[in-house]
Parts: C-alpha cells; sequence; structure tokens
C-alpha cells in the first residue's frame, strides 16, 4: 500500500494536485498510524486503459533512444563513427536497465524517509528499500498501472539522459571511458535529480514548487549540461574546427527526428501517467511547439544564411520538443507556440554562432540545443502554467513568481550537473583514461574501438 | 592512333555514349572522378559550420580511335557535352603507340 502516497508523475506538473497528493500523503500517513481504520482508504485498483496506454507509451521512448537518438546523432557524425555511436546508444540501454534494477529505480523513486515540506537526506536521494525492486509483484499499482509497467516507463528516461550526452564527446571517447562515465553519471547525477524533482512530498525540487511535467530539467538541462562539461574535459576533436567533418548522412539525421518525436508523445503524453485529458493535451501541446520551433528555427536561418536547411529543420524539431517538455501538463495550445518558437529560434543562435564563436567543440550541440532549449522551455513553463496566460495550473497566480521558482530548479540543476560531470570526468580521465590515442581517432572509432565498419561498399 | 580523354559532366554521359556509337567508336572505358577547373566548387553548411567543396563529380570517358576518326569522335563529345555553362569539361587528344587486343594478340588498328 505504500505506492498510493506517492505524486504522481502525471500531478506533479499540477499545483492544484500537488496539493491533492498532499492531502492524500497526509491522510495516508493518519492512517498508517491507526491500523484500525486502514480499511477505510480506498485501495487503488488497476485501470486497463491507463495501463495499455502506459505500456505502449514505455515502448515509445525507448524507440526514442534505440534507434531514434542513434540515428540523429550518427548521421551527423563522419562514416567512420557511425557504428560506434550506435553502440553506446546499445550499450547505455543495456548497462542502465541493469543499474536501474539493482539500484537505480529505489534510488530514484523510493520514498522512504520522505514527509511532506520536511528537507533531510531522502529529499536529495531515494532510500535503497527497492533494491532489486525489492516488493514488486505483478498486483503492486504505482496510482492506477502496475508497478512494474511505471518501472519500465521511467528506466527509459534514466537510459534516453545519458544516450543525450554521447553527442557531445562523439568521434573521440573511448568505449570503456563512456561506460564508466555513463554510469557513474546515472547514479550520482541523474538519480538524484530525478528524485529531487519527480519523487513526490519531501522532495527537495518538488517542495520548492519546481514545474517539470516530463523531464525538461531531469532529463534536458541535466545532460545538455553534462555535454558541455564534457567537450570542454575531453577537449576538441582532432583537426577541429579546420578540417572538414560535415554529416556523413542527413537521411538518418531525419529518421532519428522523425522517431525522436512520434516517441516523445510517449514521453510527454506518458508522463501524465494515464490514458485521460492531461495526457491528451501534452500530446497536442507536444505537436504544437515541435512545430512552432520548426518554423523559428528555419525562419531565422533563412534569414541569416539565405537558406532552409533539412538539419536546421530537424534541429529545430528536437528544440521544440525539449522546449514543451516541462510545459507538456501545463500549458494550454497559446503557450505551446510561443515556447517552441522561441526555442527554435534561439537554438538557431547557440548552435551555429555561439558555438563557433566560444570555440567549444560539442561534437552535436547537446548543450546548444538540449540545455539551452531546455532553460528556455523550464523557465517558460513557470509563465505559461498560469492560467491568465492559457495554462493549466490553478495553483500558479504569478507568472513571476513561478518563474522565479523554475529558475531556482534551473540553477540548482545546472550546478548540480556541471560539478559533479566535471569531477568525475576528471576522475576518469587521471585514472582510465577518457580519449583515444590520435591514430585511433584519425582510423575511426569504429575499426578503432570495435573493429567494424559500418558501410562495407565494394 | 589516338588516345582521347574527355571530362565531361555526369549527367550528359548517356548521349555521349550515344553520339560516340554513332561516330563509330566502338568502346569506351568510363570513370567516376572528382576536380575543377574553372568552375569552382560550392559551400556547404551545417549548423553553421562552413565547408568549400573544391572537387565535383565529373566522369572521366576514355577511347582509343584511328587517327582518321579522331575528328568525328571529338565533334560527337563536343555535341552531346556542351551546355554553354562553365564546367561542361575538357578533351584531350593524345598519340597512342600501340593497342593489344588480350585475347587474340591482334595490335594496333585490328584490336581498335
Amino acid at each position: 500500500m505504500r505506492f498510493e502516497i506517492h505524486a504522481s508523475k502525471g500531478e506533479r506538473g499540477m499545483g492544484r494536485h500537488r496539493q491533492l497528493s498532499r492531502l492524500i500523503a497526509a491522510l495516508a500517513a493518519a492512517v498508517f498510524a491507526l491500523p484500525a481504520f486502514a480499511q477505510a482508504t480506498p485501495a487503488p485498483t488497476l485501470n486497463a486503459g491507463d495501463t495499455a496506454w502506459m505500456l505502449v507509451a514505455s515502448a515509445f521512448v525507448l524507440m526514442m533512444t534505440i534507434p531514434g537518438v542513434a540515428l540523429f546523432y550518427g548521421g551527423m557524425l563522419r562514416a567512420k563513427n557511425l557504428l560506434s555511436v550506435m553502440m553506446q546508444c546499445l550499450a547505455i540501454t543495456a548497462l542502465v536497465t541493469v543499474l536501474w534494477i539493482v539500484y537505480g529505480y529505489s534510488l530514484a523513486f523510493s520514498t522512504e524517509g520522505m514527509h511532506a515540506g520536511v528537507t533531510n537526506w531522502h529529499s536529495f536521494l531515494g532510500a535503497f528499500d527497492r533494491t532489486m525492486l525489492a516488493g514488486l509483484t505483478p498486483s503492486t499499482l504505482y496510482q492506477t498501472v502496475p508497478e512494474s509497467v511505471f518501472v519500465m516507463f521511467q528506466l527509459t528516461f534514466a537510459i534516453i539522459t545519458p544516450a543525450l550526452i554521447i553527442g557531445a564527446y562523439a568521434e573521440r571517447m573511448k568505449f570503456s571511458a563512456m561506460l564508466w562515465f555513463s554510469g557513474l553519471w546515472l547514479t550520482f547525477v541523474y538519480l538524484p535529480i530525478a528524485h529531487m524533482v519527480w519523487s513526490g512530498p519531501g522532495s527537495l525540487l518538488g517542495d520548492l514548487g519546481v514545474l517539470d511535467f516530463a523531464g525538461g530539467t531531469v532529463v534536458h538541462i541535466n545532460a545538455g549540461v553534462a555535454g558541455l562539461v564534457a567537450c570542454l574535459v575531453i577537449g576538441k576533436r582532432r583537426g577541429y574546427p579546420h578540417t572538414h567533418m560535415p554529416p556523413h548522412n542527413l537521411g538518418y539525421t531525419v529518421i532519428g527526428t522523425a522517431l525522436l518525436w512520434l516517441g516523445w508523445f510517449g514521453f510527454n503524453a506518458g508522463s501524465a501517467v494515464a490514458a485521460n485529458g492531461n495526457a491528451g493535451m501534452a500530446m497536442l501541446v507536444t505537436q504544437i511547439a515541435t512545430a512552432a520551433a520548426v518554423i523559428g528555427w528555419v525562419a531565422v536561418e533563412w534569414i541569416v544564411h539565405k537558406r532552409a536547411s533539412v538539419l536546421g529543420a530537424a534541429s529545430g524539431a528536437v528544440a521544440g520538443l525539449v522546449a514543451i517538455t516541462p510545459a507538456a501538463g501545463t500549458a494550454g495550445p497559446g503557450g505551446a507556440l510561443v515556447i517552441g518558437f522561441a526555442a527554435g529560434s534561439a537554438c538557431f543562435f547557440t548552435a551555429t554562432k555561439l558555438k563557433h564563436k566560444l570555440g567549444y567543440d560539442d561534437t552535436l550541440d547537446v548543450f546548444g540545443v538540449h540545455a539551452i532549449a531546455g532553460i528556455i522551455g523550464a523557465l517558460l513553463t513557470g509563465v505559461f502554467a498560469a492560467p491568465k496566460l492559457g495554462g493549466f495550473d490553478s495553483a500558479v497566480t504569478s507568472p513571476l513568481l513561478q518563474l522565479w521558482i523554475q529558475a531556482k530548479g534551473v540553477g540548482f540543476t545546472i550546478v548540480w550537473s556541471g560539478v559533479l560531470s566535471w569531477v568525475m570526468l576528471k576522475a576518469l580521465d587521471l585514472t582510465i583514461g577518457l580519449r583515444v590515442g590520435p591514430e585511433q581517432e584519425q582510423v575511426g572509432l569504429d575499426i578503432a574501438e570495435h573493429e567494424e565498419r559500418a558501410y562495407n561498399l565494394s | 592512333m589516338k588516345w582521347v580523354t574527355a571530362i565531361i559532366k555526369p549527367f550528359t554521359l548517356d548521349d555521349v555514349r550515344e553520339a560516340l556509337g554513332e561516330a563509330g567508336v566502338q568502346g569506351m572505358t568510363v570513370t567516376e572522378v572528382k576536380g575543377f577547373g574553372r568552375q569552382r566548387g560550392h559551400t556547404e553548411l551545417y549548423r553553421g559550420a562552413e565547408y568549400v567543396v573544391d572537387f565535383l563529380p565529373k566522369l572521366k570517358i576514355e577511347i582509343a580511335v584511328a587517327d582518321d576518326q579522331v575528328e568525328l569522335a571529338v565533334e560527337a563529345i563536343i555535341r552531346a557535352a556542351r551546355t554553354g555553362k562553365v564546367g561542361d569539361g575538357k578533351i584531350f587528344v593524345s598519340d597512342l603507340e600501340q593497342v593489344i587486343r588480350i585475347r587474340t594478340q591482334e595490335v594496333d588498328a585490328d584490336a581498335l
């Protein structure tokens, strides 16, 4: 029965529901204190519609990493490194799954020791009571769906987040270092941040009132900042920026973008953890913001570069998907339009101008697209959650106040992810070394690291 | 005998082959090549990273012809490959000392 006191992932973005879930938590605590009345609480029951949708949504989000991110990133690389990134996506999927089962789910979602409004050790990180998914049976529920489905759904988020970072250090990191980094990063950055935002009453950022419906902070700012730190610590690719390094197959990138776009409906609408009106609205605003971001990026590009590019349209789509993610549970259609357009047009500048100006080699613009769109989305979530601006969170009466709360969540995540990513990357560099040798880099990671090549054309 | 090498725009290949056939040329070798002359390359732009592509894809046609056939062959190539725009290509004509057909060991005119 312990799961009925969770603040739902779907409700966490809704102030009204947040209040409600706190009430329920208090009620549940009272019930636990008086076992004689335990029978009086209605037990959560399984809803077949919700369960069916969440089964599908979980598969959709997994599709975003394999093959979505693998193709989106792989196409932008040189042909000699295509397999390395696809392997990284596959390997992270396998590694994170195992870690998630062993301790990841527990550290992210255990509510042991948490109390609404109380900041303690468990506001930062869950307990170990769900290690090896202890207590999970076919009949355990999370709200109205089997807990096994919720475990699976959240696992797919834990997989895609470290996979997004790949884009920053692509074409030069050792496979072994990539595995160590992904495992450590999941443990010390992803799990705590997911816990602080999503684990319900008593969580650090959740109690602060930070709105993050589907992971703008937890997934995108988190991964984007880690990407920037990773590309700074590991250094530029040999020859960058003077050597030609054009994408080898933008067709893959377009296919990857389309798979991400589709999968994102599972990501955002699935975060309602129900087949209901919230899920429907999340799906609609996701589509709106993404379309607006494509138009935003391409319009600015057309003015600045005198050309509308395929890579620009694909990049704009991803920027829009990222930006609407935290807002998908609270923004209305108008807000989604503004959020998408702002993210698409701003990320054009950060990915095509800022990077070249500052000279860092974030290979596939994990920072320029994911972190920047994530920050824009997280901040504007606060603004467009307000009912007077077309939003659906009645608890947000002052967009400015909520903007400030959002900014605190963004700032906290940037510092947490930035500092810890730097520490673990430096430690790995000093011990096993992050980079392949110059010769391996020249040959390409496919041959150098895996002794295979993507294309055997003869 | 003459050795005629022509660099042409790839899309004109079918017309050139046909014209050479009409001019009595029996065989040819075609290779995909890259290069530049007066027609320079183009630039490509990926997320603000600009690449200048100097080498453009062309086709190289090589034929061996008898001396009295050269003029006809060269005219055929020009007729079929000319668009009038920069980048139509070039024709190089040089002397050819000897030709041997491997199967029969016929030489020169008999081997053409």
